[in-house]
């Protein structure tokens, strides 16, 4: 495979602009926390001002609506200049009282990266020097001026299985799922009941579906309220095999196969007819079982809902605004079903998206896209977007994370067959609510309705 | 940094605080940000509060100058609401990379200046500086001056970057760049014996329209809102005001206390939350107005109105109170409202079962045990877990609170209402008592509590 040719953005291209206006990024130490938040019993960590603790704690409670356990090492002027390490160990000290969690996960930020703390080190010796201090304590670099949410994601995975995957031999029938942070909690629990169909036992790292699920639990917890335990992820090593969906969680597969032996499978998306075919026909490979009666007749009723929706989507024009493999995701699945990519914008660099380098993809913030969308059928983009669909007077598809102007965000289905046919029936129902009916006033004889393909289709 | 670190010590020694008139010279220099805490601390940095505290100036654009997290975790996360221009709302970051932190980040500051005027021509750019744009040494006091000087407009730094300290400490720090910038340098088209400036509002869910009637009914204009709705060109002549009400207690003391100085513009401290207290802000803005030169009869038609008002607001709550009579209340809020809204749920015989007084002053104390009694429940500290429990045991019918804790009381299927920043209800005036005992109504009395306490049919004994 070559190398693909970076997306265009500020830095490659130094004609555009200083500026980013409506940012559609988010950073890269928020996307570890949502990580870490997998994970049972966890108390996730910033090292750096407590300020930029509240703004990521902020997001996730609108988000999912549900208490945060998120800390900070809370750095002033004076302990950024000398140095963090005392921080980190009043930090690690105060949780391990005030908590008890069964795992904390510690991201950098810019602050402390521009100092240049050695954080590593650092927990060498507050662990040596505190026995008590038992629980797994998983470290990541992610410095806010580098990548974005979904590379902060990407790296805390990966840290995860580097220190805490043990090799074991493999147990017939397990399954390492590696979910992108693009999959929500309820494509992880519809993932689950797929791939328990298929008499595998999945184990996914991380399981944002046990703690960000939206639920009651039975009494108060300061740490997550459940995910993948520690016990769990040791044990991911003894897999047959590791299914990780979206491209950002290559690296992590990667290391899951070096540490282990573990083979891993990269599915791109999972949504789509394609796409879940291709997850169906390895599930069925893998477990060597037919594929169970209920998902055939899901298949069915999704390719049904194709049939009945295409009127709708052809020729519509799109405009997206998301991080790589949700633009990938939802990009990729809109276009097979008739629509034209009119525009896509997203945060961060990645090779998922070399595809759709002809349909304009660029790395950008929302003020690109909003000038690009004028005149599309639909834009789709997280809350954020709000703002600009108003500008345009175009309907707007809240996706991505944050959504805090809607109810269930957590809750949305877009995998499989069934997440599919819902997504079909969802945007389907906004291009069939905006349907453009003829006037009385309309000209027959202007030649302002160009034809809805292009040369090459 | 010298600059701002002399600026900060300022703000510590700012001598018309509460807190700080009970303290020595040597307490005082040691500041008024208690030392954080890491691992358990809580709240908003500098920055967080310098941009709450401006970012309602609806007409300017908002420049944070840093790493995407500042800006792009944070923005269109409040609701300020703007009667007109929506400007405020559009996030501006340099969103600086690795070059920028080892090259610095003066250049694309600059640059993003210049196509901020090109592209949305705003009355002025207010710059933002962040921890690590202030690590490597991006000077923006002297870059926001050549950027003036260039093109011809204001560029108003405001050097609050999130490691000097707590969120309280960049609301005065964002006071400061008022003061230092922009109040002054413009004069309004006209004034009046009736113009006042209201210091530490933020119009959030709308709330300073439930009070502006008013004053408007009366002939008073608010020359300046800092900063709730306000425009560039209001806060730049807000020094021509008559008189002034600081809102929001610790918020901008400096900035009401220093525009006493300076242009000799009196100030009082009040709230328009409650009903007694709304008419209390209205008869000190008139008291002050009339000491300034403002005809005598502003005093009558005042007591006109709240006599009126009053009236109203009283027999509108009375509807509630069979309905929330003995209905007990856990208040966890901070400084002023723990006392303000107090008058008005008892007035509905609302129970306080306890109100938290974690940032309530000296005299916010004295008040809660004037209106609640000496034996008062003041919660100085409650973590969650404690506050889950008290709910749990049904020690307490409903609770007003931030979001913050709003899952720990729903979680315990006890009815929560939002009264802090993320509201979305208003709450001020006569008309917002009235809408915050309407709220607690419909939560308490929403049919899903019965509904969702009700234990699973596997839980019960009746099934196998």
């Amino acid at each position: 495979m070559t190398a693909p040719v970076p997306l265009c953005d500020r830095a490659t291209a130094p004609a555009t602009k200083a500026c980013t206006v409506n940012p559609l990024k988010m950073s890269q130490p928020l996307g570890a926390a949502l990580a870490f938040l997998g994970i049972a019993g966890s108390m996730p960590v910033f090292h750096g001002s407590q300020g930029c603790t509240a703004f990521g704690l902020v997001l996730f409670v609108r988000h999912f609506r549900e208490s945060i356990p998120l800390q900070t090492t809370a750095m002033n002027e004076v302990t950024t200049i000398l140095g963090g390490g005392e921080n980190i160990e009043k930090a690690l000290l105060n949780i391990h009282k005030r908590a008890q969690p069964a795992f904390i996960g510690i991201a950098s930020t810019g602050l402390t990266e521009t100092k240049g703390d050695d954080v590593a080190g650092d927990l060498r010796r507050i662990k040596a020097g505190h026995p008590e201090l038992g629980m797994p304590i998983v470290y990541v670099s992610t410095p806010d001026y580098e990548g974005a949410f979904q590379d902060g994601w990407a790296k805390a995975v990966t840290a995860i299985v580097d220190s805490l995957v043990v090799p074991d031999a493999t147990v017939k029938g397990q399954v390492a799922i590696l979910p992108g942070c693009h999959v929500t909690p309820g494509d992880i629990a519809a993932l689950r009941d797929i791939v328990t169909d298929f008499g595998l036992s999945p184990i996914f790292l991380p399981d944002l579906s046990g703690s960000l699920d939206g639920h009651v639990p039975g009494d108060f917890s300061p740490t997550s309220l459940g995910g993948a335990t520690v016990g769990e992820i040791a044990r991911i090593g003894a897999s047959e095999m590791a299914l990780a969906i979206g491209e950002q969680m290559r690296p992590a597969a990667r290391a899951l196969a070096e540490k282990a032996g573990v083979p891993a499978r990269i599915f791109k998306s999972l949504t789509g007819l394609g796409p879940a075919d291709d997850l169906f026909a390895s599930l069925s490979a893998l477990s060597g079982r037919p594929v169970p009666d209920k998902y055939r007749r899901e298949r069915s009723q999704l390719v049904d809902a194709m049939l009945d929706a295409h009127f709708f989507f052809g020729g519509k024009r799109v405009a997206i605004g998301a991080e790589p493999d949700l633009l990938w995701a939802v990009g990729a699945w809109c276009k097979d079903m008739g629509c034209e990519l009119a525009a896509a914008v997203t945060t961060t660099d990645s090779p998922v998206l070399a595809p759709l380098a002809a349909d304009g993809v660029r790395l950008g913030d929302l003020e690109d896209l909003e000038a690009q969308a004028g005149g599309c059928d639909l834009l789709i983009t997280h809350s954020h977007g709000r703002q600009a669909a108003q500008r345009l007077g175009i309907p707007f598809l809240r996706m991505g994370l944050p959504i805090f102007d809607r109810l269930g965000a957590a809750a949305r289905v877009i995998v499989g067959y069934r997440g599919t046919r819902d997504l079909v029936f969802e945007v389907g129902n906004i291009f069939l609510a905006n349907t453009h009916e003829l006037r009385p006033d309309h000209d027959p004889l202007s030649d302002h309705h160009p034809p809805s393909f292009t040369a090459e289709a | 940094m010298d600059g701002l670190a002399n600026t900060v010590q300022q703000v510590f020694n700012e001598p018309a605080c509460g807190k700080n008139q009970g303290k020595g010279e040597k307490e005082r220099k040691k500041g008024c940000t208690q030392a954080l805490q890491p691992g358990a601390a809580a709240g908003g940095c500098a920055f967080d509060g310098a941009k709450i505290a401006l970012a309602p100036i609806t007409d300017v654009a908002h420049l944070v100058h840093g790493p995407i997290a500042c800006e792009g975790n944070s923005w269109d996360n409040r609701g300020a609401k703007s009667s007109g221009p929506l400007l405020y709302r559009t996030g501006f970051t340099t969103d600086i990379n690795e070059t920028d932190v080892v090259f610095g980040g003066e250049k694309r500051l600059f640059r993003a200046i210049k196509e901020i005027f090109a592209k949305y021509d705003p009355p002025a750019v207010f710059v933002y500086q962040t921890c690590v744009t202030a690590l490597i040494g991006d000077d923006i006091e002297a870059l926001c001056k050549a950027a003036s000087t260039r093109f011809g407009r204001p560029v108003i730094p405001v050097n609050a970057p999130g490691f000097v300290g707590s969120k309280n400490l960049g609301n005065k720090l964002a006071g400061e760049a008022l003061l230092e910038y922009v109040i002054g340098t413009q004069e309004p088209e006209y004034t009046t014996p009736y113009d006042i400036n209201i210091i530490g509002e933020y119009n959030l869910a709308g709330e300073l329209w439930q009070v502006k009637p008013l004053l408007s009914e009366l002939g008073i204009r608010i020359l300046a809102c800092l900063s709730g709705d306000a425009r560039y060109r209001e806060v730049a002549s807000a020094h021509r005001a008559r008189a002034a009400m600081m809102v929001c207690s610790k918020a901008m003391i400096n900035v009401a206390r220093k525009m006493e100085e300076r242009y000799g513009i009196p100030f009082f401290e009040g709230s328009f939350y409650g009903v007694s207290d709304m008419s209390e802000a209205l008869r000190e803005i008139a008291r002050l107005l009339i000491a300034r030169g403002a005809p005598a009869d502003l005093a009558d038609r005042v007591e006109a109105l709240v006599a009126r008002e009053e009236a109203r607001a009283w027999a509108r709550l009375a509807a509630y109170r069979p309905r929330l009579a003995g209905k007990r209340v856990l208040l966890i809020t901070g400084g002023v409202k723990s006392w303000s809204v107090v008058a008005a749920l008892q007035e509905v015989g609302i129970e306080i079962v306890g109100t938290s007084v974690k940032k309530s002053t000296k005299e916010d104390k004295e008040r809660i045990k004037k209106i609640m009694g000496e034996e008062a429940h003041m919660i100085e500290d409650m973590t969650p877990r404690e506050m889950y429990r008290l709910l749990k045991d049904a020690r307490a019918d409903i609770m007003l609170s931030g979001g913050r804790s709003q899952f720990v009381a729903l979680k315990a299927k006890v009815p929560w209402l939002d009264i802090n920043q993320e509201r979305h209800h208003a709450y001020a005036g006569y008309d917002g008592m009235v809408a915050l005992v309407g709220e607690i109504d419909k939560a308490l009395y929403n049919p899903i509590w019965g509904q969702v306490r009700r234990p699973a049919p596997w839980d019960t004994k009746v099934l196998p």
